[in-house]
């Protein structure tokens, strides 16, 4: 056994982002580590690298337990690691980069003409033949992974992680990127495979470890799992175990209020077609990466659209940017809450009536007596836990900050609001309160669009799901069609559409 | 009004003992006597000199609460009174000549407001073009000469009188109040604060960011044109090398010794103008106290290390937990005793 993990625990503040977790590396063979957001992954690879210090559990190579301090100690004990966003620098040439740190020199200066040839040589074992004088930067995403790689395994050697490496190349590119990762797996080289990309895991990797929320969930030969199986074991749910499916009651056919044809990107979202009726909540699901948070940015105009247009019964809508959508009724309660949503050293009260103010205008403050209100109201409402209204919102718990964006959309009364993750590092008492609240805005005829990487969620609130893969809308489930397993189906499937 | 207080707490104790330290040196500091109805004092004197700085501390503060600097007020104070001096020269009449000046303040803060909002440039980055091509754009103006002037209704903006006060001072105070006025009585001080904290978060909610930025920063070039005004009106010419040379950097720091963080959010532009006293008063005190001109920027220095120091979190929570030491020592002593 070349790397071997064993009960590897690290807590923060707050959370144990690993809990026991074994893991065992093999040379010569690429071991993909799977799992959703948060399940571990990335702190399990920084406790390899040195970037974190585990708490408790045992990680030897090569039977020799170690202790790497810092990336530079754990790249001299022999682990190379390449990341998503080359850790290079563009503007030396890619012989400078390669040999960084560690120069070749003659009568004590650098000898540029040995660098060359080295460099050169490097290179041609990974099959590639560019120009070594040129800075790394003019060279595209899959080169400078690539020569990330050489120079990582040229200065370790004995087990190559790669995080996330193919986010940002095209098809060819990965499959070049394969074949130089496949040849190094041949030479004996252990390689540790992080990717949310499962064709490519099936692609290339030989064995399969899942996380799920800083456990070990299961480790086993890839060619033993099916694509069915593995999401199961990433979501944590199994399709036997039939969950109670609660879908809000529906009224029948109901009123278009929404439309947007043609909506999309490129390279980030495929163009979309989407209506949203008057008081429908549609869910969107999909795995991290398949363009859900994307879709709702282009809705909200937090990006600029490409082609498409969104038209109501009053015709033509302008959402050019996120106070266009607003003026039209739309509101969105993003993802990332620390950075895009709360303002962290503002109070309750501030935070809550900030959209409200920005859409009145400066000119027009709202007296203090009837911000006072409004915040005891939704602080009331929304129960949200706190000594007072005056408490900057940074000292909130996860839960109550997110209740408190929530406030602020409420609050400007919009027709059409946009959920993402409406849910994620929330307590179970304030999930439901949350779900909940959901299902008493339909019931007043406000319009919801849900993003959800947990299927139970998706289904106890939507009448409808859109599935998402690889930046394309896929597959449209209605009413009863919706289940745990016909939307893992749609993720799962390689066709183009499901029934 | 109690919280307004508290707030502006550190820097009234840091002003009062200021004062007292200077006094015990030179008694004569705060005696004030009046003379052919103006007062006059070297705490009359403070309150006049500080009002370049204080002007620019006004602009400074709502800059810096959007996590911005501008570096480049120096120079818009000396192209300000370089266009001042020239039309009043050139026959225009003060009315028409402090048009000019402000609208060419206004016109340095669009600048910068657009590279900081709309090009995203960094407001360090952005404002040092303008701090190295201003005094250059002012030397054009003035043709490299001191441009004076005999207008004397200009000459009174910086000495005259009004019932009493140095008209300086005048300006200044009406300045920072009608400015505290309008960010406290709309909404503006807390939609600049939401976007010095969280400029994402702010564009998400619907804050239009881009237009406030570029407002603050015009806001500050207001501020300078009145601070160059003052200036030139002082000395009655246009110095185009010289005018509010290193102002910006004492501008900066009455917001710091205001307790105003470079990192955005909360302001208090009353703290920032007890900052540009404290800092005068330095000046001033270290004079009258008798000390060699050499010794002037090393005290100060030092004056304003301490003043920091004695303001940071770390010393408030070092000092609280020392007082609750001492309450736990009196505490059992006191039972010893019972």
């Amino acid at each position: 056994m070349l790397l071997s993990i064993r009960s590897l625990t690290k807590s923060f503040p707050g959370t144990k982002a690993l809990d026991g977790v074994d893991f065992d590396l093999r040379s010569g063979e690429v071991h993909a580590l799977l799992g959703e957001n948060g399940a571990g992954k990335s702190t399990l690879i920084k406790c390899l690298t040195g970037a974190y210090q585990r708490n408790a559990g045992t990680i030897a190579l090569d039977g020799a337990e170690i202790e790497p301090q810092s990336s530079g100690e754990a790249q001299e004990l022999g682990i190379g690691t390449v990341y998503q966003e080359v850790n290079l620098l563009p503007n030396l040439t890619v012989a400078q980069n390669l040999l960084f740190g560690r120069e070749l020199r003659r009568f004590g200066l650098i000898d540029s003409r040995a660098m060359r040839a080295a460099a050169q040589e490097m290179l041609g074992d990974y099959g590639l033949d560019i120009n070594v004088d040129r800075d790394l930067g003019g060279y595209s995403v899959a080169i400078r992974q690539i020569v990330a790689i050489a120079r990582a395994v040229a200065l370790s050697g004995k087990v190559l992680i790669l995080d996330e490496p193919t986010a940002s190349l095209d098809a060819r590119e990965v499959q070049m990127l394969f074949t130089v990762v496949r040849r190094l797996r041949d030479r004996g080289l252990g390689v540790i495979f992080v990717s949310h990309f499962l064709d490519q895991v099936f692609d290339l990797s030989d064995r399969v470890t899942v996380l799920r929320n800083g456990r070990h969930v299961v480790t086993t030969e890839t060619a033993a799992l099916t694509r069915m199986t593995l999401i199961e074991h990433m979501l944590g749910r199994t399709l036997q175990d039939e969950v109670l499916h609660n879908p809000p009651p529906d009224r029948g056919k109901r009123e278009k209020m929404l439309e947007f044809s043609g909506f999309g990107r490129r390279a980030v979202v495929e163009p979309f077609d989407l209506v949203i009726g008057k008081g429908e909540v549609v869910g969107l699901a999909g795995l991290l990466g398949s363009g859900r948070t994307e879709s709702a940015e282009l809705l909200f105009g937090l990006r600029a659209t490409q082609s498409g247009e969104a038209r109501d019964q009053n015709g033509k809508l302008d959402l050019s940017g996120p106070r266009a959508a607003i003026a039209q009724g739309f509101g969105f309660a993003p993802e990332d809450r620390k950075l895009d949503g709360i303002v962290a050293d503002l109070s309750i009260r501030e935070n809550i009536i900030l959209g409200l103010q920005a859409r009145r205008g400066w000119m027009r403050p709202i007296p203090r007596a009837e911000q006072n209100r409004l915040a005891d109201s939704y602080i009331k409402r929304l129960d949200i836990r706190t000594s007072g209204k005056e408490k900057r919102v940074g000292e909130l718990s996860g839960g109550n900050q997110q209740k408190v964006v929530l406030a602020r959309w409420l609050a400007m009364n919009p027709r059409f609001l946009i959920l993402d993750e409406p849910t994620r590092g929330i307590d179970v008492g304030a999930h439901a309160e949350i779900l909940h609240l959901v299902h008493e805005l339909v019931e007043q005829g406000m319009s919801l669009l849900v993003i959800s990487s947990e299927l139970d969620e998706l289904m106890a609130v939507s009448n409808r799901v859109i599935v998402l893969r690889d930046r394309c809308h896929v597959a449209e489930l209605v009413g009863h069609e919706i289940s745990g397993e016909s939307i893992m189906r749609a993720i799962a499937s390689t066709e183009e559409k499901v029934e | 009004m109690h919280g307004t207080l508290k707030r502006l707490a550190p820097q009234l104790i840091a002003l009062a003992t200021l004062i007292a330290l200077v006094s015990v040196f030179y008694p004569g500091f705060l005696s004030v006597s009046l003379n052919d109805g103006r007062l006059v004092g070297p705490v009359v004197d403070v309150l006049k000199r500080s009002a370049p700085v204080a002007l620019l501390a006004v602009g400074m503060t709502l800059v810096i609460a959007t996590r911005g600097i501008d570096l480049s007020v120096g120079a818009t104070m000396a192209i300000c009174g370089a266009v001042a001096a020239y039309a009043v020269s050139a026959g225009y009449g003060l009315p028409v000549a402090m048009l000019l000046a402000i609208g060419a303040g206004l016109l340095a803060g669009l600048w910068n407001g657009c590279l900081v909002a709309i090009v995203g440039v960094q407001p360090f980055v952005a404002t040092l073009i303008l701090m190295t091509a201003g005094r250059g754009i002012a030397q054009l103006i003035t043709e490299g000469r001191i441009l004076t002037f005999t207008d004397p209704a200009f000459a009174f903006l910086g000495s005259g009188n009004l019932l009493g006060l140095p008209m300086p001072t005048w300006i200044w105070i009406c300045v920072a109040v009608l400015t505290t006025l309008l960010m406290r009585r709309t909404a503006l001080g807390l939609l600049i604060e939401a976007i010095g904290i969280n400029r994402r978060a702010s564009a998400l909610a619907g804050v239009n960011a881009v237009v406030l930025l570029i407002a603050v920063y015009m806001a500050m070039g207001f501020c300078a044109a009145l601070a160059g005004l003052v200036v030139t009106a002082d000395i009655r010419g246009a110095d185009a090398n010289n005018a509010g040379l290193w102002l910006e950097l004492d501008a900066i720091l009455a917001v710091v010794i205001g307790g105003n963080s470079l990192l955005g959010g909360r302001f208090s532009i009353a703290a920032s103008v007890i900052g540009a006293l404290i800092i005068q008063t330095i000046s001033i005190g270290i004079r009258l106290a008798g000390f060699p001109s050499e010794y002037n920027l090393l005290i100060k220095a030092v004056l304003v290390v301490v003043i920091l120091v004695l303001q940071s979190p770390r010393f408030g929570t070092e000092w609280h937990y020392w007082r609750q030491q001492l309450q736990f020592k009196r505490l059992r002593e006191g039972k010893i005793a019972k």
